[in-house]
């Protein structure tokens, strides 16, 4: 393998029901940095059927160039033919980098096309940069320069590693929704935009969609609310999250919750928080009868303001916790609604 | 059918991590468990054995008392147990790991193998999809649930706000969620039965057509530049009030913060 081939910061731009998730705005800004530390652009790949008058929306939000490959084997995501495309693009255009979001779809997506053309690939970072490998230099041992260092928590976010991938190319990271920013979106910004089709003949390796079930879900993605007001095990009942809602609905909030509480039937699994949930960093986090496994920690700890109430005194929750009321959240929350209530209404 | 079920025995994260004065893990001071989806794959396996008949393999990589894990899956109810361990398969990333599991996979018999989504140690959800890839068979990742028709798999198969219902034709790889059900416990029958029986064990020679600069360490494309515990911001401010004062102390925080 000829590394010095390999050029450009690719990104798997995913949509569904041909609308663009934001995890591919948020490569395409994390992926300008690294573009800039290289000297070279950025380009998304935009795969579907009847996609191609989304590559508009992708160059506002800063790609130089997308290619789109657009069939329609490609309509709904399945493994093969997405990875059949994948897979070609990196063939044909040999990227130096190519990030895929940390989602459902990109980490099963991901390890199948590193595995096809044998790369590495680090999964679910939260920051990457380029630098040298090894970072220090070691007798004996070639630093290599201009290397994507890919770094990821592990054991249930007790420890991070920082990964490379020196002698094989595209370096491959899947990247956690909601950790990278995006750029502004530039209306009218128009990229370079070209087609590609590898040509997709269904085998074994294709599976039949038999069914298609949504869930029904009316409420804010929690991952784009600004104020959380998230539940956990201490709330009590799926009853009791009403002091949540009634706090939220004040204060221009959602409600958010644990995996405890989605375990327990409470509230539904999109709105959970966490390691097996989501990702969120809100402006504010209330953090209400949750003791704070690690594993929630790890979906939360980056949010800007993070207020605790917990009648345990020594819940973890506490140890990251910005401000932390070790008291009782059933005589507190109404009191608070009102309080709050009355202060904005003075406004 | 025949199903193979790929099984990984993992630091009990749960009571916290230990570490080595050089911050590596401490591995020996740390409880070890079957990693949970893995055990979610194996009841869903047992289930089918169950219902329809089955033969039920154990495969497992790692350190010889790796060996452990594979006597607690024969106490559920699986038939045999195969371990692969060698020292020069250590190291691996998910590379080489999902490349050991195919060589050894080679010299199974299979219409079926069911993998955990993501094991608890690495949580990275690559090896199940990477071992489909090297053996050319179909993947369904996230599996809700899983049942058998014919020759085919029909798995529901989980996303952010959906699920599919996806039809596979085995031989074919399905990769399992702890949410796919409740493991049985082992029977004291079975505990007996598992102390006894033969586990078999594999090294490098067993595995069919894989080189060996795809294997450990140094097959491994993925490496580590630097690993260290984790540094939290660290705790600010903890009062302990009566409600009323309590909530006077939230607003003035939410007004010294702008939020209001």
């Amino acid at each position: 393998m000829n590394l010095e081939e390999y050029k450009g910061v690719y990104v798997f731009a995913q949509q569904v029901d041909n609308v663009i998730n934001s995890i591919a705005f948020e490569l395409i800004g994390k992926g300008k940095d690294l573009a800039d530390a290289l000297g070279t652009d950025v380009t998304a790949v935009l795969v579907g059927s009847g996609v191609k008058g989304l590559a508009d929306e992708l160059a506002e939000y800063g790609a130089d160039r997308v290619i789109v490959i657009d069939d329609p084997e490609l309509k709904e995501y399945r493994t093969e033919p997405y990875a059949h495309a994948l897979a070609s693009v990196i063939e044909k255009y040999k990227p130096e980098i190519f990030l895929v979001g940390a989602t459902a779809i990109g980490r099963d997506l991901g390890p199948r096309v590193s595995a096809r053309i044998h790369t590495g690939l680090t999964a679910d970072c939260t920051q990457l940069e380029i630098g040298d490998f090894p970072m220090n230099p070691v007798p004996g041992k070639e630093q290599k320069h201009n290397q994507l260092l890919m770094t990821r928590p592990a054991f249930g976010g007790n420890t991070i590693a920082t990964i490379a991938c020196p002698d094989f190319r595209p370096q491959m990271a899947t990247v956690r929704p909601g950790v990278m920013q995006k750029r502004e979106r530039k209306p009218g910004v128009k990229a370079n935009v070209e087609e590609f089709n590898p040509g997709f003949t269904p085998d074994h390796k294709y599976v039949e969609i038999l069914e298609i079930v949504k869930a029904v879900s009316d409420t804010v993605d929690i991952m784009d609310a600004k104020i959380l007001v998230s539940g956990g095990r201490g709330v009590g009942s799926a009853e009791n999250f009403k002091l949540l809602e009634d706090l939220a609905e004040v204060i221009g909030g959602t409600v958010s919750c644990s995996r405890a509480v989605v375990d327990a039937g409470w509230k539904p699994k999109d709105l959970q928080v966490g390691q097996t949930g989501k990702t969120v960093r809100p402006n504010v986090y209330f953090a209400i009868g949750i003791s704070g496994a690690i594993q929630h920690l790890a979906g939360m700890e980056e949010s800007d303001l993070i207020i605790a109430i917990n009648k345990d005194e020594g819940a973890p929750i506490f140890d990251v916790a910005d401000y932390g009321i070790v008291g009782d959240l059933n005589k507190i929350l109404p009191a608070l609604t009102e309080k709050l209530k009355a202060e904005i209404a003075a406004k | 059918m025949k199903i193979v079920v790929c099984i990984k025995q993992v630091p009990d994260t749960k009571g916290g991590v230990k570490f080595n004065p050089d911050g590596t893990l401490d591995r020996a001071a740390m409880m070890t468990i079957m990693n949970p989806d893995d055990k979610a794959g194996l009841e869903a396996a047992l289930r089918l054995k169950d219902e329809y008949g089955a033969e039920v393999t154990v495969l497992t990589m790692g350190l010889p008392k790796a060996e452990d894990v594979l006597r607690e899956a024969l106490a559920m109810g699986a038939d045999k147990g195969v371990l692969v361990t060698d020292r020069v398969l250590g190291g691996a990333d998910t590379w080489a790991t999902s490349q050991t599991l195919a060589g050894a996979l080679r010299n199974m018999d299979y219409d079926l193998i069911i993998t955990g989504r993501q094991a608890i140690d690495g949580d990275t959800a690559q090896v199940g999809p990477q071992i489909s890839e090297h053996l050319n068979i179909p993947v369904i990742s996230y599996a809700q649930n899983l049942k058998v028709e014919g020759d085919s798999v029909i798995v529901e198969r989980q996303f952010d706000d959906r699920y599919h219902v996806l039809k596979a034709k085995m031989p074919c790889l399905v990769t399992a969620l702890a949410e796919l059900n409740e493991p049985r416990y082992m029977t004291p029958g079975g505990i007996f039965d598992a102390f006894d029986a033969e586990i078999t064990v594999w090294g490098r020679a067993d595995l069919k057509d894989v080189e060996d600069s795809n294997l450990g360490l140094k097959g491994s494309p993925t490496q580590i530049a630097k690993a260290s515990d984790k540094v939290r911001k660290g705790a600010g401010e903890k009062v302990n009030l009566d409600p009323a004062e309590s909530v006077d102390y939230i607003v003035g925080k939410l007004k010294e913060k702008h939020v209001i």
